[in-house]
């Protein structure tokens, strides 16, 4: 179902990449379409490969796609860079701290990027580590922190900017369970509890479906192979029985992988 | 038990130690205007750290070390940076700069002297041409080194060129040039005394060429001696620097 006004919003997008050969092009995206609502949580799985990361990029702004449209809120994230500065958070799959930077300064980039006033940059960067539960830890460089510890920070000063749109990009992939858990738990109360909106990449289907209200199964070359919602009221057994639908969907596309390799 | 500090700066004595009696003994067997006693230079050392007239000499080397390396230092970076960002400037850049590198410095000071008449701006000139090409490959070196996910993670906030500069490229390049200030010091040090040697009126170079033609060894050694108590001295400051600005790097346990 098509919303009004999509936050996000892609018709028949593509993406080609020179291949590092220089034989030919590399097809990553091919003609993808779909709407994302205000204060949905899409989440994305896929197999390593199928193209998940070039929608992410091309979502963020970071590349342009090849052909098709691509609007954030209305405007061309390529195109009008500047113009998300502040309206989009990224949770990296790696924490990507700045080394040379102690967590409470790791919080606050976004806020120096976006000239907030430093004395309002500091209380919302202390605020944000306290409600993640790194009090006490605003002092320490990234290599005195523990990966849950340093993922946490990286929530941080995704959230710390107060952005419309987060996007996620396998950010628990590297974490043991049980702080992936916690994170993960954590991720969604933040998300809604602020409305926002949020793409979540993840290549685990149970992560997928705790998180997400939506997800979306890619096929290669980013073509959606299967979508499902989710809600609070959604059977144990619904659960089950689209965890095995994902399964086979995934199954079909590395069956297909195999075979053209 | 004597700590890890201790024991370095103990080690470090004792090999300078071991020198210096080499020297004595060098002495014991040879003329002392070949072989000066150890007590004469540190006499003459310490005698021309406390004469002013004298003392001005060293500071007018240092003064043309910090001029020299300064103006390679922002020139080298702002090159850097130019090939860092364009490919084109790179193809023309760095082939120049590979050419200078094979440069002796010694040629760098007869050009000097034929092309300009000023003796400043001749050891300014000769001091930035041989130390513009590793100051420029460093800092470029340390440009490139810059981590990918961190620069996609800058960029995701929308950053003006400005502000990624101040935020990521510099403090990712720190490392870099604080190296490359610690290796061009010591090639600064050498170089300036040939140009001194040549072509000025004052500065350790033109005194140590005054004690050649007085055959005065302890003095010559004396001179030497505040070049080097000179690198020593900022080697020691810059390494100071680099611990504080390095100072969120973890330490290794075993290393502790």
């Amino acid at each position: 179902m098509l919303s009004a006004d999509p936050v996000i919003r892609f018709k028949d997008v593509s993406k080609t990449f020179r291949r590092p050969d220089g034989r030919g092009d590399f097809v990553a995206v091919d003609k993808l379409s779909f709407e994302i609502a205000k204060g949905e949580i899409v989440a994305v799985v896929g197999k390593t490969g199928c193209g998940k990361s070039t929608m992410f990029n091309i979502v963020a702004g970071l590349i342009k796609p090849s052909a098709g449209e691509a609007k954030v809120v209305g405007h061309d994230p390529f195109r009008e860079f500047a113009f998300f500065r502040g309206k989009i958070g990224i949770v990296f799959q790696n924490d990507r701290l700045m080394p040379w930077r102690s967590a409470l300064d790791n919080v606050r980039l976004g806020l120096q990027i976006l000239n907030v006033d430093p004395k309002q940059a500091n209380e919302t960067a202390r605020g944000w580590l306290a409600r993640l539960g790194l009090s006490g830890h605003e002092n320490d460089y990234p290599h005195a922190l523990s990966g849950g510890m340093r993922q946490r920070v990286s929530i941080a000063r995704a959230f710390a900017v107060d952005p419309e749109i987060l996007l996620c990009d396998e950010p628990f992939s590297a974490l043991d369970e049980m702080t992936a858990r916690d994170l993960r738990a954590e991720f969604v109360r933040l998300v809604r509890q602020s409305n926002k909106t949020a793409v979540f990449i993840t290549h685990q289907i149970n992560e997928a479906m705790e998180i997400g209200d939506r997800v979306l199964v890619f096929h290669r070359p980013a073509r959606i192979a299967y979508e499902a919602r989710l809600n609070a009221s959604t059977s144990e057994d619904d659960r089950r029985k689209m965890h095995d639908d994902i399964m086979r969907v995934l199954s079909v596309d590395q069956a297909a992988a195999e075979a053209s390799a | 038990m004597m700590n890890s500090r201790a024991m370095r700066v103990l080690q470090a004595a004792t090999g300078m130690i071991v020198l210096a009696a080499g020297w004595q003994i060098l002495s014991f067997v040879f003329p002392h205007y070949l072989f000066p006693p150890v007590p004469e230079i540190i006499t003459r050392t310490i005698e021309v750290l406390i004469t002013g007239s004298l003392l001005v000499d060293v500071l007018l080397t240092a003064g043309r070390i910090f001029g020299g390396l300064f103006g390679a230092f922002i020139l080298g970076s702002i090159l850097a940076l130019l090939i860092g960002q364009s490919k084109t400037a790179e193809n023309f850049i760095a082939p120049v700069l590979t050419f200078f590198q094979g440069i002796p410095a010694l040629s760098w000071v007869v050009f000097a002297i034929i092309w300009f008449h000023g003796i400043e701006f001749r050891v300014l000139f000769i001091m930035v041409m041989t130390t513009l090409p590793a100051f420029t490959f460093q800092i470029l070196d340390a440009f490139r080194s810059m981590s990918k996910d961190l620069f996609e993670m800058a960029m995701s906030f929308r950053p003006s060129r400005w502000t990624l500069f101040r935020f990521l490229i510099v403090p990712t390049i720190v490392p870099g040039i604080l190296t490359a200030w610690k290796v061009n010091l010591g090639n600064a040090a050498r170089v300036v005394v040939v140009a001194e040697l040549v072509g000025a009126t004052g500065g350790v170079g033109y005194q140590l060429l005054r004690q050649q033609q007085l055959f005065d060894m302890a003095g010559a050694m004396a001179w030497t001696l505040q070049l080097v108590l000179f690198v020593l001295v900022v080697q020691q400051t810059i390494n100071a620097i680099e611990t504080w600005a390095l100072r969120y790097r973890a330490v290794s346990e075993r290393a502790m």
